[in-house]
């Protein structure tokens, strides 16, 4: 087990060091300086120019500033914003976090509320008017662009109905919309995996045992058969935090949502390198982390397997 | 699946002639054919995409304006019968700018999907073929390309290279192909254990050989059915990018660029963003069934 853990681990870090080698060489070929974005138009001197550059460190060479820049990121020095002039990006990402994290958390408990009962139910009741109804829900929330759902949720219930604002977070009532429109692909996706697994569970030996002992339907159903058909659906809710994290970005972006994901897009537009590539690593720690946790919780939750 | 090399085709193949071996062949893309049309929504996609396809070929003929004449006094205008989707925010004909924009759409679609495609089968057969360390490696950066949130890597890469329709299909398209690596190497892990890939290295053919004529024809069924049920998310990414104004550049009529626009005159003439996004929805929803439907017949073992 310890070395199962430790192997997961190893891989993991080497994973992020991919990540992070990719990230700051990628940036570091963009034909856009980052000098010419900050200082625009205004007339300068190439002393100038210089003096900033040696300021932030740019006149070295590129080894020198990607080995300075991984000491710093394993020590969690995130380095400075270099076109919103001194703000450290560690402050950026701790003002933006709790608004991406809220977003996740609500649309993971909104799914997860609305998809287990309703692939439950579809599941046991196969080709019944609830599963059809869910098949074509599933298969619509797949299809639906996130930003258009959003772009119609805007015009339904905050242009025309005046219920939710369209934009911003001036209170928890701004969460509203964009946490239900990232649970809406969400739900479609792990509605279908419930409904397969239950499905699937519902042939094996031990739930027609339990009918066989005479244990009513209700019983058998959730203490025997939905037990065992989580196993698989909690594995796809930990890899599919990459897929939240992806539309995190979008709908922070379409609400005007001061999160991660807005974060990201705004530097990219300015070329801040140094906010893209730490969002970029934190998003990447994430989800490394988020896969170790989903192996090793289900080894945990099933005795039958065996790792190490 | 089809499989090419299936053993008891061979047997049957030896001893019948040639005209009835090719006549099992027709009776085989027949048949995969008829599981295609029992199954109803699948062939719903097919017609909606081949009729998208049409659109996209002839959006010069079909288009009744410009789709990027100003008609600065009809901004936000709503439909009329000679414009029947109304003006946009700067005052050109939406139903003009939708049918141009299906191009955009289907050319970044066919074009990002032929790369990815091209670079999984490639590493994906190399992984599985070769395997050991080539293997470990190529499989550790397909894990660490699917677990990574794309739209990240995309927003990076276009950060860098700069927006435009070429770079947009080149980003998407190198970074779309872990799904295509998984399970090209999967199946190259069974088909080189079989018989008949034993037998050609035995009549003494080379790695080439054995790779195009034994390994990849027979791994293009489960391709085409994922190539068909990627192709919707590769859509959404596109539109995405151009939603966020990393895709192709204004005026260049573009379905996720169109949504842009509308977004920013939500609250004024909030009819804009409706079209745009309804044939975004319509034309992923039929490249999904396209993509169930093609899965059915051609590689039934995959069936939920």
């Amino acid at each position: 087990m310890w070395r199962y853990v430790a192997t997961r681990l190893l891989q993991g870090a080497a994973v992020i060091f991919l990540v992070a080698t990719a990230t700051f060489l990628i940036l570091r070929l963009t034909p856009g300086n980052p000098i010419d974005v900050l200082v625009g138009e205004a007339e300068v001197t190439p002393e100038q120019v210089a003096g900033i550059k040696q300021l932030w460190g740019l006149d070295r060479p590129w080894y020198e500033q990607y080995l300075t820049w991984l000491g710093n990121m394993a020590r969690g020095n995130f380095g400075v914003s270099v076109i919103r002039t001194g703000v450290p990006v560690g402050t950026m990402l701790a003002q933006a976090a709790p608004v991406t994290i809220t977003l996740n958390i609500a649309a993971l408990v909104a799914s997860v509320a609305i998809a287990i009962p309703v692939g439950i139910l579809a599941g046991i009741r196969r080709y019944s008017a609830l599963d059809y109804l869910g098949t074509v829900g599933a298969t619509l929330g797949v299809a639906l662009p996130s930003f258009w759902v959003s772009l119609m949720a805007i015009i339904l219930f905050a242009v025309k109905l005046r219920w939710l604002p369209p934009f911003g977070l001036h209170s928890w009532s701004g969460y509203i919309l964009p946490a239900a429109v990232l649970a809406t692909e969400q739900t479609a996706v792990l509605t279908r995996m419930m409904r397969g697994s239950v499905a699937s569970v519902l042939h094996q030996d031990y739930v027609r045992t339990g009918r066989a002992k005479g244990l009513p339907e209700a019983a058998v159903v959730l203490r025997h058969a939905v037990r065992n058909a989580l196993l698989p659906v909690i594995t796809v809710l930990g890899y599919r935090m990459a897929f939240l994290l992806s539309g995190t970005i979008i709908v922070e972006t379409v609400f005007a949502l001061p999160g991660i994901g807005r974060l990201l897009t705004d530097s990219v537009y300015h070329l801040d390198y140094q906010v893209v590539q730490a969002i970029a690593l934190l998003l990447a720690v994430i989800v490394v982390v988020a896969n170790i946790a989903t192996d090793l919780v289900y080894a945990l939750v099933d005795p039958r397997i065996r790792i190490g | 699946m089809r499989r090419l090399h299936a053993p008891g085709a061979g047997l049957g193949a030896a001893v019948a002639t040639r005209s009835t071996a090719t006549s099992h062949r027709r009776s085989e893309a027949w048949r995969a054919w008829r599981r295609f049309t029992r199954y109803r929504p699948g062939v719903a996609g097919l017609i909606v995409v081949a009729l998208i396809g049409l659109v996209a070929i002839f959006a010069n003929v079909l288009a009744p304006y410009s789709p990027t004449a100003v008609h600065p006094s009809m901004r936000g205008a709503g439909p009329t019968l000679a414009h029947p989707l109304g003006y946009d925010h700067v005052g050109r004909d939406i139903l003009s700018r939708l049918i141009y924009g299906s191009r955009i759409a289907i050319v970044v679609a066919v074009l990002a999907t032929g790369i990815a495609v091209a670079i999984g089968v490639a590493i994906g057969t190399t992984a599985g073929y070769l395997g050991g360390r080539v293997d470990a490696v190529l499989s550790r950066i397909t894990d660490a390309l699917m677990a990574f949130p794309i739209l990240v890597l995309l927003i990076a890469l276009v950060a860098v290279l700069g927006p435009s329709l070429a770079n947009v299909i080149l980003v998407i398209g190198t970074t779309a192909w872990a799904s295509y690596a998984r399970v090209v190497r999967a199946e190259v892990l069974s088909l080189r254990e079989q018989e008949f890939v034993l037998a050609a290295r035995a009549t003494g053919a080379t790695d080439r050989r054995i790779i195009w004529r034994h390994l990849v024809p027979n791994v293009v069924g489960p391709v085409i059915v994922l190539a068909t049920l990627s192709v919707g998310n590769i859509i959404i990414l596109e539109a995405a990018l151009s939603f966020l104004g990393l895709g192709v550049r204004p005026p260049t009529p573009d379905w996720g660029g169109m949504l842009a626009d509308g977004r920013a005159f939500i609250t004024i003439y909030p009819q804009i963003v409706i079209a745009p996004g309804a044939m975004i929805a319509i034309t992923v929803l039929a490249f999904n069934l396209l993509g169930d439907g093609l899965r059915d017949a051609l590689d039934p073992r995959q069936r939920d």
